[in-house]
C-alpha cells in the first residue's frame, strides 16, 4: 500500500518537512501492511458495533444553566476583536 | 512523623480521623518527595505548592466536623484532565500555556470529596504512547530503575503513586495507558468499564475507547477512589448510574470462582512474565478458585483493529486544535501525533472508510463476542499486562510498530469495553516490577476488586524506600 504523505498532510492541515516525509512514508506503509491482517477475516455479513455497553437514546433535560462568560471563553486566545475570536479570512477579496 | 507519604489512602484517612497527623503533614510529605525526586524522574509537569493552603482548609473543615470521603488526601492528576485555573498541557507544545476555564467532571468529584491536588503529571503527549517518552517536556523515568521506561501513556501518574509523591493519581486508558504503567511501577491500576466514569473535560484521544481510571497503592484504595469517580454525568452520554459501593466485596473469599487462563497466548510473552502469571494462577487456585483454559480466537486481530480505530478517532479529535480559540498552531504537533493524525486521516478518507474503519468496527464486534462467550464460562480472566518487562529508554522510539505491539494484551479490553485491574505480581532482575491484569464482564469492577484484594493478601507489598 502506497502512502502519499504530502496529500494526506494537506488534508489534515499538517506541515511536514522533507525528512519527515520519507520517514513517515516508510513507517506508515509498514503499519498499513500490518493491518492488512484483518483481511483474513470475512466480515461481509458482520455488524459494526458503535455503543459498546448498549446504551440507547440517552438524553438530559434541555434546560439552561450557567455557562462560560464571554470573557472566560476568550481567555485562551491571543487574537480577539470586539469580544469575538479573530480568524483569517476564508474567502478571497474578489 | 516521617514517611507519612508512604501510607495508603485507608491508613491516611484513619490517621486523620484519629488526629495522629494533619492534611498539612501529608501534603508537606508529598511535596517534599516531589521536590526530592522530580528533577531526575520528571513525573510532574506542574507542582502546586498552593496545595498546602488547601490542606490547611481541609484540616479546619475536619476540625469543624465536616466529613468527606477523601478530605485532606493529596492526589495527582494526569495532565490531560482539565483543571480550572491550572495549566493543562496534555504534554504537547500545542497546549504549553493553556489554562482551562473549568474542571473535568472527575476532577470536580474528587475536589468535592475533599482531595488535595498536588500537581499535574507527565505523560505521552495526547496519551499517544506506551513508554512515556513521547512527552514534549521530556520522558518520565522508572523510579525503580531510572534507566528504564515507566510505561505509558499515564507515566507520571503511575510513577507519582509508586514513589510516594501522591496517594492516588488519575489516568486514562485507551489501549492500556493505565494498566501498562501500573504494571511497570508496582502499583494498582484500574481501567473501568467504558462509560462507568465520565470523560467530560478529559482531553479526548479516541472517544469510543477512552476509559477514565486511576492508580493507587492498594486494591482497597482503588475501590475508594472509584466510589467517587463512577456514575452518570449529564455531560457524558455514555455514562451510566452506578449506585454500588465498590468496597462491599473486599475480603469476601474467592472459593469456587472460575477464572479464565489464556495459557496458549502466554507463549507470546517474555519467560519471566509467563512464569509470574502462572505463579499468580497457582495462588488463585490455592485460594479456592478454579482455573479454566479459555480461548479468545479474534484477539490476534486486536492490535490491527485498534491501530485503525484509534488513529481515526485521534485525527478527528485533534482536528479541533487550530490555534484560534486556544493553544498554538498545528505546526507545534509532535511526531507521534502527526503520525496518528495522518494514519487516521488516510483511513477515513474518501474510498477507504469501508475497507478500514468500518472493517475494524466489525472486528471489534467479534472481539466483544469472544469475551461474551468466555464470560459464560468464567467469572473473570487473568492475563499478563505487557508481553515484555519494562524496556530501556530509547529502545523502541524509532520503531512505532514495535512500540504499538506492547499493547497486545491490553487493547482487547478497550475494544470490548470491559474493565481491567492491573495488580503487582512481583519483581524481576534489575529491580523491575511486573503486574498482571484481571479482566471481567461489563460493570464487574466489584468482582475484580474482590479477586484483586484476595491476591494482594497473599503477598507483602513492596514499598518504595527512597
Amino acid at each position: 500500500m502506497k502512502f502519499d504523505v504530502k496529500h494526506i498532510a494537506k488534508l489534515a492541515n499538517l506541515t511536514i518537512s522533507s525528512d519527515e516525509e520519507k520517514k513517515f512514508e516508510t513507517q506508515l506503509e509498514g503499519i498499513l501492511t500490518y493491518v492488512e491482517k484483518l483481511n483474513e477475516i470475512d466480515t461481509e455479513n458482520g455488524q459494526a458495533i458503535n455503543q459498546i455497553t448498549g446504551l440507547e437514546n440517552v438524553t438530559r433535560d434541555d434546560t439552561t444553566a450557567p455557562s462560560l462568560t464571554q470573557e472566560a471563553a476568550l481567555s485562551g486566545t491571543k487574537n480577539t476583536h470586539n469580544g469575538f475570536f479573530k480568524v483569517k479570512g476564508i474567502l478571497d477579496n474578489e | 512523623m516521617s514517611d507519612l507519604n508512604k501510607l495508603t489512602i485507608k491508613q491516611a484517612l484513619d490517621g486523620l480521623k484519629k488526629g495522629d497527623f494533619t492534611s498539612i503533614d501529608l501534603t508537606t510529605a508529598c511535596l517534599a518527595q516531589i521536590e526530592r525526586l522530580n528533577p531526575e524522574i520528571n513525573a510532574f509537569i506542574t507542582v502546586r505548592h498552593e496545595a498546602i493552603e488547601d490542606a490547611k482548609k481541609a484540616d479546619e473543615s475536619r476540625k469543624n466536623g465536616v466529613e468527606k470521603p477523601l478530605l485532606g488526601i493529596p492526589i495527582a492528576l494526569k495532565d490531560i484532565f482539565m483543571t480550572e485555573g491550572i495549566k493543562t498541557t496534555a504534554t504537547s507544545n500545542i497546549l504549553k500555556d493553556y489554562i482551562p476555564q473549568y474542571d473535568a467532571s472527575v476532577v470536580k468529584n474528587l475536589k468535592t470529596a475533599g482531595a488535595i491536588i498536588v500537581g499535574k503529571t507527565n505523560m505521552d503527549a495526547w496519551a499517544h504512547g506506551s513508554s512515556g517518552e513521547n512527552s514534549d517536556f521530556g520522558p518520565t523515568r522508572n523510579p525503580w530503575n531510572t534507566k528504564y521506561v515507566p510505561g505509558g501513556s499515564s507515566s507520571g501518574s503511575a510513577v507519582s503513586v509508586a514513589s510516594n509523591m501522591a496517594f492516588a493519581a488519575t489516568g486514562t486508558d485507551t489501549g492500556g495507558s493505565i494498566r501498562l504503567p501500573a504494571s511497570f511501577n508496582n502499583v494498582v491500576g484500574l481501567k473501568p468499564t467504558y462509560g462507568l466514569v465520565s470523560r467530560y473535560g478529559v482531553i479526548a484521544m479516541a472517544s469510543s475507547l477512552d476509559s477514565i481510571g486511576h492508580f493507587t497503592k492498594t486494591v482497597e484504595d482503588s475501590a475508594i477512589i472509584l466510589n467517587i469517580t463512577a456514575g452518570r454525568d449529564e455531560f457524558d452520554a455514555t455514562t451510566k448510574n452506578s449506585p454500588e459501593d465498590y468496597t462491599k466485596d473486599l475480603g469476601k473469599d474467592i472459593k469456587g470462582l472460575k477464572i479464565g487462563s489464556l495459557k496458549k497466548y502466554l507463549n507470546g510473552a517474555d519467560e519471566n512474565i509467563k512464569k509470574l502469571t502462572l505463579d499468580v494462577e497457582e495462588k488463585l487456585q490455592k485460594l479456592g478458585a478454579e482455573i479454566i483454559d479459555i480461548d479468545l480466537p479474534h484477539s490476534e486481530y486486536a492490535i490491527a483493529a485498534y491501530y485503525i480505530i484509534q488513529p481515526a478517532e485521534v485525527s478527528s479529535n485533534l482536528a479541533r486544535y487550530d490555534g484560534i480559540r486556544f493553544g498554538e498552531e498545528r505546526s507545534h504537533f509532535g511526531e507521534e501525533a502527526k503520525r496518528r493524525i495522518m494514519l487516521g486521516t488516510f483511513t477515513l478518507s474518501s474510498g477507504y472508510y469501508d475497507a478500514y474503519y468500518k472493517k475494524a468496527m466489525k472486528i471489534k464486534t467479534l472481539i466483544k463476542q469472544d469475551f461474551d462467550k468466555a464470560f459464560e464460562k468464567v467469572d473473570a480472566i487473568i492475563s499478563p499486562v505487557s508481553p515484555t518487562p519494562p524496556w530501556k529508554l530509547g529502545e523502541k522510539v524509532n520503531d512505532p510498530l514495535k512500540m504499538y505491539l506492547s499493547d497486545i494484551f491490553t487493547v482487547t479490553a478497550n475494544l470490548a469495553g470491559i474493565p481491567g485491574l492491573s495488580i503487582p505480581a512481583g519483581f524481576i532482575k534489575d529491580n523491575l516490577p511486573i503486574g498482571i491484569q484481571l479482566l471481567g464482564a461489563h460493570f464487574s469492577e466489584s468482582l475484580l476488586f474482590q479477586i484483586g484484594y484476595a491476591l494482594e493478601k497473599t503477598q507483602e507489598r513492596r514499598n518504595f524506600n527512597i
